[in-house]
């Protein structure tokens, strides 16, 4: 017997969804000529000639086949490595760590293999917009902790406890975060590892922007204490190795966990693709000088285009890592869609809304200053005289 | 000279872009302005920034001739002064670009620039191989040049990625 026609066949998960408020501007900005975009999430450098080379030799050697489900050995082998000299942190290669497409599925999976129908998972905002639906997509419910632009987005414990119900099963964070750029401190996230211990909670910690941190040295959740068992360690070569198409993550976490995520990776994904570990191995094994140079170039087109915000009239703090700047946009009185829409509209520079990445970033644009020098400089002077007719 | 940190981040950005800035060139290295250009002249009367040039691709000029030679110069160093004495003789010539002193098979490299091959030639047979110091001579013509010093000359530099991405 035929049911009744169905206006759709989209879920009505799926539907429910809000869709991202970054493809408006997207549309937007590719219409127009002569744009500056300040609105890219990405390095703006190529993916260093070694790396490339590698992975083409791979191709050439004909290594074309799938490699086992967590990644190739050697690159499991290779991370592991790479966590311990850089962060202190110390995982099985063979059984903690697990090689992705993205940091991207490292985080879904993570959700999928955490997340019982009904859970609340806690999404520090602002924050990368993929958060949200993918707690959805998982099953469970988002509870959004907002922190502020008045402390430069510093997480506050007292603010987070409130928001831990009997339902809690984890916290989302971001650190250096994607759109603020704020670092968490070894003091914020101590605070927070003895949260998690005393509401028994685990922490995803998406680590992605890590190698991208401008004032000392770097401290991973998993690498505070008692929180090696708490912690899904994400992380990758996108940023930090300028390797965004490469489409290649990991994550590394305690056995059960990590095994669990192999289980959905296995059906759903096979394995990440082969050229690319390849790549990826030559990137941990001899990457680091071209990292460093790279850091060194977005350091001092931060320390510029921050003093340049700031001069103009766009507060903004100094973000401790990432490349991107959060000034705030409340001494124009308008809200941050309408000031990136005339921006755009009116001097040709993209920026994204800070609205996108949740009701925190009300008020703020994010930069992003991944961009030549020659480019912030000219995207600089456009927001001054936008400003100047405002 | 001990350099400090602020000074070598200072070369190394007026090494990739001498004409940044120098209030750009302040908020970079975060330092005042006033400091920034005290520091900056100081690295030049120390002659540690020694000269801004321009990197030109003559190629792209129509009519212009010229043509590169690299000379490799076996030379009898002399007692007391070493190479010095004879490097000095070779590089006061204005067609000298440079020399340099070298390991290995030879002792001195020379780049020299003239109009044509036969200037060249004139300069190797007549000024360069006549010096006392001199015991031989290989000249290699540059025929075309792809990269100098760090810059490729026709670099697809265009931006690729998507104008707004999370």
């Amino acid at each position: 017997m035929k049911s009744q026609t169905r206006n759709t066949y989209v879920s009505e998960t799926v539907a429910g969804l809000k869709p991202s408020g970054i493809r408006r501007f997207f549309d937007l900005a590719s219409s127009m000529d002569g744009v500056i975009s300040l609105g890219v999430g990405e390095p703006d450098f190529v993916t260093s000639w070694s790396i490339r080379e590698a992975s083409i030799l791979s191709l050439e050697q004909g290594y074309t086949s799938y490699t086992a489900n967590a990644g190739l050995p050697e690159l499991r082998q290779e991370i592991a490595a790479y966590l311990r000299r850089k962060f202190h942190v110390e995982y099985r290669p063979e059984t903690e760590i697990l090689v992705t497409v993205g940091a991207s599925q490292a985080i879904d999976l993570a959700l999928r293999a955490i997340v019982d129908p009904g859970d609340e998972v806690i999404v520090v905002q602002p924050s990368f917009v993929a958060y949200e639906p993918l707690v959805v997509l998982a099953g469970g419910t988002p509870v959004a902790v907002h922190t502020s632009g008045a402390d430069g987005f510093q997480l506050a414990p007292a603010h987070l406890e409130q928001a831990i119900t009997e339902r809690t099963k984890a916290v989302i964070i971001c650190s250096p975060n994607n759109p603020t750029g704020t670092v968490l401190s070894p003091t914020e996230l101590e605070a927070l590892a003895r949260l998690a211990e005393k509401h028994d909670l685990l922490v995803v910690a998406d680590e992605i922007y890590a190698e991208l941190t401008y004032e000392g040295a770097y401290t991973s959740m998993a690498a505070v204490s008692g929180m090696r068992e708490r912690t899904i360690l994400i992380s990758g070569f996108s940023k930090g190795f300028a390797m965004t198409g490469w489409r290649l993550g990991f994550a590394a976490a305690p056995e059960d966990i990590l095994q669990a995520m192999l289980k959905i990776h296995q059906y759903a994904m096979m394995c990440a693709p082969t050229m690319a570990q390849y790549g990826a191995l030559e990137a941990l094994r001899n990457g680091e000088h071209e990292v460093e140079y790279m850091r060194n170039s977005y350091r001092r087109r931060r320390n510029y285009f921050v003093a340049s915000l700031n001069e103009i009239g766009l507060p903004c703090h100094l973000p401790g890592g990432a490349f991107y700047a959060f000034p705030s946009i409340k001494p124009t009185g308008l809200t941050s869609e309408q000031f990136a829409e005339r921006l755009l509209i009116e001097e040709k520079v993209a920026v994204v809304p800070g609205s996108v990445f949740g009701v925190s970033g009300e008020g703020y644009i994010r930069c992003s200053y991944a961009s030549s020098l020659e480019q912030l400089q000219e995207a600089i002077k456009r927001m001054k005289r936008f400003l100047a007719r405002l | 000279m001990k350099l400090s940190d602020k000074e070598l981040e200072i070369i190394e950005i007026l090494e990739k872009d001498a004409r940044t800035p120098i209030d750009v060139l302040a908020k970079m290295i975060d330092l005042p302005l006033e400091e920034t250009e005290a520091l900056v002249k100081k690295l030049e009367e120390a002659k540690v920034i020694v000269q801004y040039t321009a990197l030109v691709d003559w190629h792209k000029a129509d009519g212009h001739e010229g043509v590169t030679a690299m000379i490799d110069v076996k030379v009898t160093p002399k007692r007391g002064v070493g190479f010095d004495e004879v490097a000095e003789r070779i590089y006061r010539f204005p067609e000298v670009k440079s020399v340099y002193l070298m390991s290995g098979a030879y002792d001195l490299s020379v780049v020299i620039e003239g109009r044509s091959m036969a200037e060249v030639a004139h300069f190797v047979s007549q000024k360069l191989s006549t010096l006392d110091s001199v015991i031989s001579t290989t000249t290699h013509f540059i025929l075309k040049k792809y990269k100098h010093d760090g810059i490729v000359f026709d670099q697809g530099d265009q931006d690729r990625r998507i104008v707004v991405s999370p």
